[in-house]
């Protein structure tokens, strides 16, 4: 029997986080979409109605996924990829703009966000690259058909315009490592994203006198025969651009609210009952929470409906305002043990092309869960980033669910000859 | 190695999210109190202010209904300014210039915007409020005065200053308190408990219903109506009599220590400081340096006393027996202390005894007596420090602990005083013989010397003087109903109480007898000083009397302090009488007595000091 068989394989422990996050995701959504008369939780005219609905959909598509042939997420991994890619294309003509963003479908009265599922597929296209005994990402040629795999859909994501997803493909990256990426690229990184915000906070001038301190006191320290000069000199100039362009980048390439939610992280003079406002209350919701919170249905910033969107992706403040700081550690503990069985289960693959996979099903949660956290206190700029299971919205639930249970198919598989 | 990059990173995100969260929850209160200001609503019920009657039950001060405008500015949105306008009568100027007033107090919290409309106007308005977002009626209740006297014993109600709101976190911006008199004295029971209501209130500010359900909600208790000692007839008639005069008159009734009368001049209409014009009011009254309406003169005047105080120069020396009623002294217009100093006597001299010495009020018999006292000890400070103690005895030199404000301690010197004058010793009873007649370093206030006047009506014991008599639901303060009995024994005083009847039989108050009642009294006269450019000029004497009556059943006892009144006979004297004889009989028969009193006016005496001319003092 096939499904007995998967029923004994499949990894239960990761199961029981999923059901876990996904009921309290529920019930936070039920009390930030409260409505001041009590109605049915299956009325389809409330947000907690629809999750409800979306959360019992997702059985016949656990089934539906578990009960297919792994193979075929492999042998069909480019064509989930260009129908993704088909889809996101699609938007163009046939996508629904809400402020200013064109990332949904419209049917009747639910929508569908295509980039959302784009997650799935590219995941499995990269495995399937990252798999073939031809591909060395060592090799500069072979990384630039990685960054081919996720770049094209972060290009259609980005004129949607929707910045948010496409940094989150960005963090394919650390999958990239894991599997040999050279690590310079991740240190380039990582100090260029340091020199951005620097170069936000102080003059660029200083940061380059800093640059120039550190570079010689390095040289000079510098024990090895073939200390060259010239490459000191040509990242004295990369690093010299890069931070003086940060200001261009910042006056006329980034959109007046992504300067907006850059200078309220940065603490700058912002007017709270605008562009403030929404961090505010979501600061003010999470940090009156105290120890244990003010009780489930009683968070007054949630009742008072102060939070904007807090059913979707600020669903964390209802956490933090009813639950406290020990229902929030609670809910971060659940997410960290999940993405710790995913890369444990995804170290001990069989096969490569699965391990990549789950790699990548890992870095994907693992952000989304960050950037959407740590943008309600304050650690980073505001991005419209659901956080996984816990959300309000069917693309995002099914999306998600999707990425995992397709890995956890590939898991309880990886005993069968195949 | 590379294994370990995610796992390390979601590790360290976990813990720094964890550390935040912990900042933001556990270490930063600010969010609770700004959750708080967001999302609960507080609404204040008022209660009801305590009525306050007089001894007979008359009623003095009551409430009024008054509503005030209150806008919280954030809330106000989409309305039609012009019909506001219009609907209270004020200009778009007006309307701009107080929104912008109540934003820089708080855009969050409501303030004043219009204060104390009238009832026409409180109607139009309250039919139309639903149209306008963010303002909304408070009532409150302000006072209503009965009468048009007694300001100083009622104080006054304000509303509280940051100063209060920091001290007393009960109230509120906006609230009222009782400032002065009684209103603060009794602040507390008159205003009662004001209910508190929770709202829950969402992004909108639309009140979404009671916060949990009501649990933290308290509802108001009503402020209790108290009772006054004051006779209002009395207090009406003492403040009649002090027009165009400055001074004091303080009426007690012996047995209890209760005041009937606490009369300070001038003085204003309690009325002027309620209302729209409250705020102007104050302001003149509080500039008025010349006159000081503020400044309760039966509390506050400290003077020295002058001859009522040979009253207890002799109780003293009775007490210290020293004296005896019978011990004779020679006056020889006056009283020699000592080379080339020489206290004069206007009293027709002779063999004097205490009888005389009092009704005569005899310099030099009273010199002798407190020159006897003080040198039954073997050192003068011993001396001095029995004296001051009788004298302290009878609550002088101390607060006395009244529930009016505190007014003033006087001043009963004692010989740590005179050791920092003369730091190398050297004093001795003819050093501090003015002391003998309420001279020198002694000093009092009118209510201390009508307190004095009821002990030695009480013959040896005084209730703590008080204006409360009787609290709705409560009990007044056991002060005032404990006895306070005095160092001089009880036959001491009987002497002097002839003594001070014979004032008005042979002595200094003769020419102001009352038909049927025997009145004890005794006159004063109290030097006192200015300063006119600096320079300390002598102003004509305040004119003093202490009297207490009937001689036998004491029912009153008062003092009267009137400023450059000259003789103690002439202002303070007829003043007394006169008060004593509407206290006791209702009605007064020296009709020309009392015209006189009401009419006279000793205003150019007051002119004097701001003339800018020289001018002499104490003229016949």
């Amino acid at each position: 029997m096939k499904n007995q068989s998967v029923a004994n394989n499949i990894d239960w422990i990761t199961i029981l986080i999923y059901i876990i996050l996904v009921i309290m995701g529920w019930m936070n959504i039920y009390s930030a979409s409260l409505p001041l008369e009590e109605t049915s939780i299956f009325d389809l005219s409330q947000t907690y109605g629809k999750q409800m609905l979306f959360i019992m959909l997702t059985i016949p598509l656990i089934f539906t996924i578990l009960s297919v042939d792994a193979k075929i997420f492999e042998k069909y991994a480019i064509v989930f990829y260009a129908f993704g890619i088909v889809l996101l294309l699609g938007l163009f003509a046939f996508g629904k703009t809400i402020k200013g963003q064109t990332n949904w479908y419209q049917f009747g009265g639910f929508g569908f966000q295509p980039s959302e599922f784009v997650k799935t597929a590219t995941a499995l296209l990269l495995a399937k690259l990252l798999s073939d005994t031809q591909i060395n990402i060592k090799l500069f040629k072979h990384q630039l058909i990685a960054l081919a795999v996720f770049g094209f859909p972060v290009v259609l994501i980005l004129l949607q315009p929707d910045a948010g997803s496409a940094m989150i493909f960005i963090s394919l990256v650390f999958v990239l490592y894991r599997e040999g990426l050279p690590s310079w690229y991740l240190w380039t990184g990582f100090i260029a994203i340091a020199l951005f915000i620097l170069a936000l906070i102080v003059k660029p001038v200083f940061i380059v006198i800093l640059a120039l301190i550190i570079m010689i006191i390095h040289y000079i320290f510098n024990r090895r025969i073939n200390r060259n000069p010239i490459v000191y000199g040509i990242i004295f100039v990369l690093i010299t651009g890069f931070v003086f362009s940060v200001d261009y980048v910042y006056e006329n390439v980034l959109e007046a609210h992504q300067k907006d939610r850059i200078n309220v992280l940065l603490g700058k003079d912002v007017n709270m009952q605008r562009e403030g406002y929404n961090l505010n209350q979501s600061m003010i919701a999470i940090g009156s929470g105290s120890w244990l919170g003010k009780g489930y249905l009683e968070g007054t910033q949630t009742k008072g409906g102060f939070v904007p969107e807090q059913h979707t992706d600020y669903i964390f403040t209802t956490v933090g305002e009813e639950w406290g700081f020990a229902g929030a550690s609670v809910v971060i503990v659940l997410f960290v043990t999940l993405f710790m069985r995913i890369i444990y289960l995804a170290e001990h693959q069989k096969t490569k092309f699965s391990r990549v996979y789950g790699y990548c099903v890992a870095t994907f949660l693992f952000t989304h869960f960050f950037v959407n956290i740590s943008m309600l206190i304050k650690m980073f700029p505001t991005i419209g980033v659901p956080l996984p299971f816990f959300s309000y919205g069917g693309s995002s639930l099914w999306a998600f669910t999707i990425l995992l249970f397709v890995f956890l198919k590939m898991d309880a598989n990886k005993v069968n000859e195949w | 190695m590379r294994k370990l990059l995610l796992p390390g990173l979601i590790v360290i995100a976990a813990l720094l999210i964890m550390a935040r969260l912990f900042y933001l929850q556990i270490l930063d209160d600010s969010y609770i109190q700004k959750s708080d200001n967001n999302a609960i609503k507080i609404k204040y019920e008022y209660p009801e202010r305590g009525y306050i009657y007089d001894r007979n039950g008359q009623l003095l001060v009551a409430n009024q209904p008054s509503y005030d405008i209150m806008v919280t500015p954030k809330d106000v949105k989409n309305i039609d300014t012009l019909e506001f306008c219009n609907l209270l009568n004020i200009t778009k100027e007006d309307f701009i210039k107080k929104i912008e007033k109540a934003r820089v107090y708080s855009p969050m919290l409501p303030s004043v915007f219009i204060a104390q409309l009238n009832k026409m106007e409180y109607a139009a308005f309250q039919e139309k409020i639903r149209k306008f977002s963010g303002f909304e009626i408070l009532k409150r209740s302000l006072r209503d005065y009965q009468v048009t006297v007694g300001a100083n014993i009622f104080g006054y109600i304000t509303q509280v200053n940051d100063n209060i709101i920091k001290k007393k976190p009960y109230y509120k911006s906006g609230d009222l308190i009782g400032m002065q008199g009684v209103e603060q004295m009794y602040e507390e029971v008159l205003r009662g408990t004001k209910g508190v209501k929770y709202i829950q209130r969402d992004r909108f500010n639309r009140e979404i219903g009671p916060y949990k359900d009501g649990i933290y909600d308290t509802i108001a208790v009503q402020g209790e109506d108290i009772t006054l000692t004051i006779d209002a007839e009395l207090q009406k008639y003492g403040e009649a009599l002090m027009v165009n005069k400055r001074g004091g008159i303080v009426a007690i009734e012996p047995k209890t220590g209760e005041i009937l009368a606490l009369v300070t001049a001038p003085s204003y209409d309690p009325a002027i400081l309620v209302g729209r014009e409250r705020s102007k009011n104050y302001t003149m009254l509080y500039n008025d340096s010349i006159a000081k309406p503020l400044y309760d003169r039966g509390l506050l005047a400290e003077y020295p006393p002058g001859s009522p105080f040979k009253i207890l120069t002799g109780l003293a020396g009775l007490q210290e027996e020293v004296i005896d009623e019978n011990t004779t002294f020679v006056c020889h217009h006056g009283f020699s202390y000592g080379r080339g100093a020489f206290m004069k006597c206007h009293c027709p001299g002779g063999n004097i005894k205490l009888h005389n010495g009092i009704y005569k009020s005899c310099n030099a018999y009273f010199a002798n007596v407190f020159k006897r006292t003080i040198e039954k000890y073997n050192k003068p400070r011993f001396g001095v420090d029995a004296w001051s103690a009788h004298m302290k005895s009878f609550g002088l030199g101390n607060f006395m602990g009244y529930d009016l404000p505190p007014g003033r301690k006087g001043h009963i010197p004692t010989s740590r005083y005179y050791d920092r004058w003369y730091p190398n010793g050297g004093w001795k009873s003819t050093t501090i013989i003015s002391n003998s007649i309420g001279q020198g370093e002694v000093t009092m206030t009118p209510i201390q010397l009508a307190n004095m006047m009821a002990t030695i009506a009480n013959e040896g014991y005084y209730y703590t003087p008080h204006v409360i008599k009787k609290i709705e639901k409560h009990k007044i303060d056991k002060k005032f109903t404990t006895k306070h009995i005095t160092s001089i024994d009880k036959q001491y005083f009987r002497p002097v109480i002839d003594g001070l009847f014979d004032v008005y039989n042979m002595g200094t108050a003769a020419s102001l007898r009352v038909e049927g009642i025997e009145i004890c009294g005794k006159t004063g006269t109290a030097e006192n000083f200015t300063k006119i450019n600096g320079k300390r000029v002598q102003l004509t004497d305040h004119s003093v009397f202490v009297a207490f009556a009937p001689r036998n059943d004491p029912k009153i006892a008062i003092a009267v302090l009137v400023e450059n009144g000259y003789w103690g006979a002439r202002w303070a004297g007829p003043i007394s009488s006169l008060m004593i004889e509407k206290y006791l009989k209702k009605t007064i028969t020296r009709t020309d007595l009392e015209k006189r009193m009401l009419e006279g006016s000793l205003q150019h005496e007051y002119d004097k000091v701001t003339s800018g001319v020289p001018f002499t003092i104490n003229n016949r």
